[in-house]
């Protein structure tokens, strides 16, 4: 939204600076777009490739979900433009308080 | 357009609340709602009480003093104590941020009339074959025994009444991101502000569990699943760990906004600042936050285990820190205070001794070895009855003769407001103190009778003496509503004399479009700040312009009054009624049908011209 608004009373100098601003935009999403699917593949066959250690396989999926996931909040969903803070802020402490809740359960409550 | 310039007749003013979206008489819907769901269940206390005073007693049966002990627990916090704080929040906060309105007039109706509905249901119960009878937490293994539709009542009422308040909470968390006047920063904004953000954001997280817990419940009940029946490879503690991970969040939705009331009394008639102004929204904060992870505590005697039983011991200790930073704030912002005792602040001081022997207890029950003693017996009873009545209900009674004037334009009377406080004050320590000792000396909850020569007999009488000051208590306060009303003095901006806060900069009530002119805030007090520069309004942040409004509508009331009939028809469909379907489906259909057309038809509101705005001359606009 903030983006959105022009201060320039000169409109070519405005959407030039744009124009670059979705350039540069664009370039951010295609890389991670490859990214996320070499993650992808990196998964699959981590998971197909036999010989490779359980014990290192399910944490290395796990960093790569978390990976995947921190691309699609910041660099799909747009968290990493201005005008964001609040909506970071209740993600994180809404999945600080939830990941607490799981991680007592799953280590003191035995459900 | 004028709220008050012309009288109309009762059906206009019918129609007008019915269609309204404007925060200030959703505010009133609110408090006429939740005033009077708190005389039924105050009614049901006094049963409680009646039938408790003397051994043997048989005033009522077992069967209907377990309808009444749960009814009485779940009318007061969701029916009264919820709905009361948000007509405190509706008609304060969008004033004290500078707001139009708040973000979605249409949802804040909707979330109104949810409630509404959901709470007319739940207490038809007592009409349609007895009302729920497994207490307010409705523990899973009793409540799926229990005969009748009380549970059905139960579970589907608190359903539809906790969808309106998760709408209202998420309201109340845009309009204070969204809509604060310039100038307005967050670390500017009035700590009952403050404490409505928090509570916002609370409602957000802890209301999911509940609607998950109410819909496992639901299916068990309704459609023979088994989420907690144990026999059929369910687990029963699930709806107590679902019920508790909501339920002690709830408390904190209801004691932090009196925690915000009595912060703006305690500064307002003490002529002085809130004494540390950011230890205090940390507080607030760090309080919703570890809210969130002391749920077990609730359940020390169920069998979790030294480990979490010791944790959650410490994580519910670590609460009073926030806490005890909260009432030493509040002393020292008294302290060098030119301290005036109205009402409102006869409450405030009267709440910190009351508020803190309810935590003091609440530390004691934190102790998980000591909390065995403790569990089910009166000491818990005495125990949030303290924390409940001596925090919340005089936070409320306090923010609503507080606000009263801001509300309706006229002043409670102040002498009789004294005599309420004093027989509320004296009828609860009464009433509760004593309970205490009727708990260490082991009297269990919930049991509708007690043996001669127990040792009980004298304590619960005193007890039962002491609800009857606090229903004199009461009925004195309704007496000095009905006079007021009829009176109906009309006050200026600022009937305290004292006002911090940029809702006393506008007039009483204020005109349906709030400020005229969205003020300039220069800092924490706005209207304090121009008070002592010798200014008697606000600086106006923005020229007189057009202002857009949005329009009324009846659709939230048929969106709720959908889902009240469809919730007929679920119940009754247990006991496969052939019409039970049919209705269900009418419901539903009045439901999505009403949403239907609130996405086709286009509502752009309408303007109030500049023109219009300029002749109004009582404000002597300034453009």
């Amino acid at each position: 939204m903030a983006n959105e608004q022009s201060n320039s009373a000169n409109p070519n100098f405005n959407l030039k600076y744009r124009r670059k601003q979705s350039a540069e935009e664009m370039k951010h999403q295609v890389v991670t777009f490859v990214l996320m699917i070499f993650f992808t593949l990196i998964a699959f066959a981590a998971v197909a490739i036999e010989g490779i250690s359980p014990w290192f396989i399910r944490p290395t999926l796990l960093l790569l979900a978390a990976v995947q996931v921190i691309f699609q909040l910041y660099y799909f969903m747009h968290m990493k433009h201005k005008g964001h803070g609040a909506i970071t802020l209740f993600i994180f402490s809404g999945l600080l308080v939830g990941l607490i809740t799981v991680l007592a359960f799953v280590t003191i409550v035995w459900l | 357009m004028s709220t008050y310039a012309k009288k109309k007749g009762f059906g206009a003013t019918l129609w007008d609340f019915l269609t309204t979206v404007d925060h200030k008489k959703i505010a009133i819907l609110y408090l006429i709602t939740g005033g009077l769901f708190f005389v039924v269940g105050g009614l049901e206390a006094m049963f409680i009480r009646i039938q408790l005073a003397v051994p043997n007693n048989d005033f009522v049966s077992a069967g209907l003093y377990n309808e009444i002990i749960t009814m009485h627990g779940t009318t007061m916090i969701f029916l009264a104590a919820m709905p009361l704080v948000f007509a405190l929040m509706n008609a304060v906060m969008p004033l004290q941020i500078g707001a139009r309105d708040v973000a979605f007039p249409f949802l804040n109706s909707l979330g109104f009339w949810l409630f509404f509905f959901g709470g007319t249901f739940l207490n038809l119960s007592w009409f349609m074959g007895g009302a729920p009878d497994a207490g307010w937490t409705s523990y899973a293994s009793l409540a799926l025994q229990s005969e009748g539709h009380g549970i059905d009542f139960y579970v589907l009422g608190l359903q539809i009444s906790g969808l309106g308040t998760l709408i209202g909470g998420i309201n109340f968390l845009v309009t204070i991101i969204n809509m604060r006047t310039p100038g307005m920063t967050y670390m500017r904004m009035p700590l009952f502000t403050w404490s409505t953000f928090v509570v916002s954001a609370l409602i957000l997280f802890a209301f999911p569990p509940l609607t998950v817990g109410l819909t496992l419940m639901m299916f068990d009940r309704m459609f023979g699943a088994n989420f907690f029946v144990t026999a059929a490879g369910g687990n029963t503690i699930i709806w107590e760990h679902l019920f508790w991970i909501f339920g002690h969040p709830e408390v904190y939705i209801l004691i932090l906004p009196a925690f915000g009331v009595f912060s703006e009394l305690f500064a307002t008639f003490s002529r002085k600042r809130l004494f540390g102004y950011s230890s205090m929204v940390f507080a607030t904060v760090l309080i919703g936050f570890l809210g969130f992870m002391v749920w077990a505590h609730h359940m020390f005697t169920v069998g979790l285990g030294p480990i979490a039983n010791a944790i959650f011991a410490v994580a519910t200790m670590a609460i009073a820190v926030p806490t005890g930073i909260k009432i030493f704030n509040w002393i020292f912002t008294m302290w060098g205070g030119k301290v005036r005792f109205t009402t409102p602040m006869l409450y405030a001081v009267a709440f910190i001794p009351s508020f803190t022997m309810g935590g003091v207890t609440g530390i004691m029950n934190a102790a998980a070895p000591a909390d065995y003693q403790y569990h089910d017996s009166y000491f818990v009873v005495a125990h949030f009855h303290y924390v409940i009545v001596g925090g919340v209900v005089l936070g409320l009674l306090a923010g609503i003769t507080f606000y009263w004037p801001k509300m309706f334009g006229t002043m409670l009377n102040e002498t009789l407001g004294k005599i309420t406080f004093w027989f509320f004050l004296i009828g609860f320590h009464l009433t509760f103190f004593i309970q205490h000792f009727l708990g260490l000396l082991g009297m269990p909850r919930r049991v509708f009778t007690y043996q001669k020569d127990l040792g009980w007999e004298t304590s619960n009488m005193i007890s039962t003496v002491g609800a009857f000051l606090m229903a004199v208590g009461v009925l004195v306060m309704v007496y000095n509503i009905i006079i007021t009303s009829i009176k109906n003095e009309k006050v200026g901006n600022d009937p305290w004399g004292d006002g911090r806060t940029l809702e006393w900069a506008i007039s009483s009530p204020p005109p349906f479009y709030n400020f005229k002119q969205l003020p300039l805030v220069r800092g924490l007090d706005p209207y304090w700040i121009e008070k002592m520069e010798g200014k008697t309004e606000m600086t106006p942040a923005e020229p007189l312009g057009d202002i857009h409004m949005p329009n009324g509508s009846f659709l939230p009331v048929t969106i709720s009054f959908g889902l009240f009939v469809a919730a007929f028809g679920a119940l009754f469909h247990m006991d496969d009624k052939a019409w039970s379907i049919p209705v269900i489906i009418i419901g539903l259909l009045i439901t999505f049908g009403s949403m239907l057309i609130r996405s086709v038809k286009d509502d752009h509101g309408f303007h109030i011209h500049k023109e219009d705005l300029m002749d109004n001359t009582d404000k002597g606009g300034k453009s």
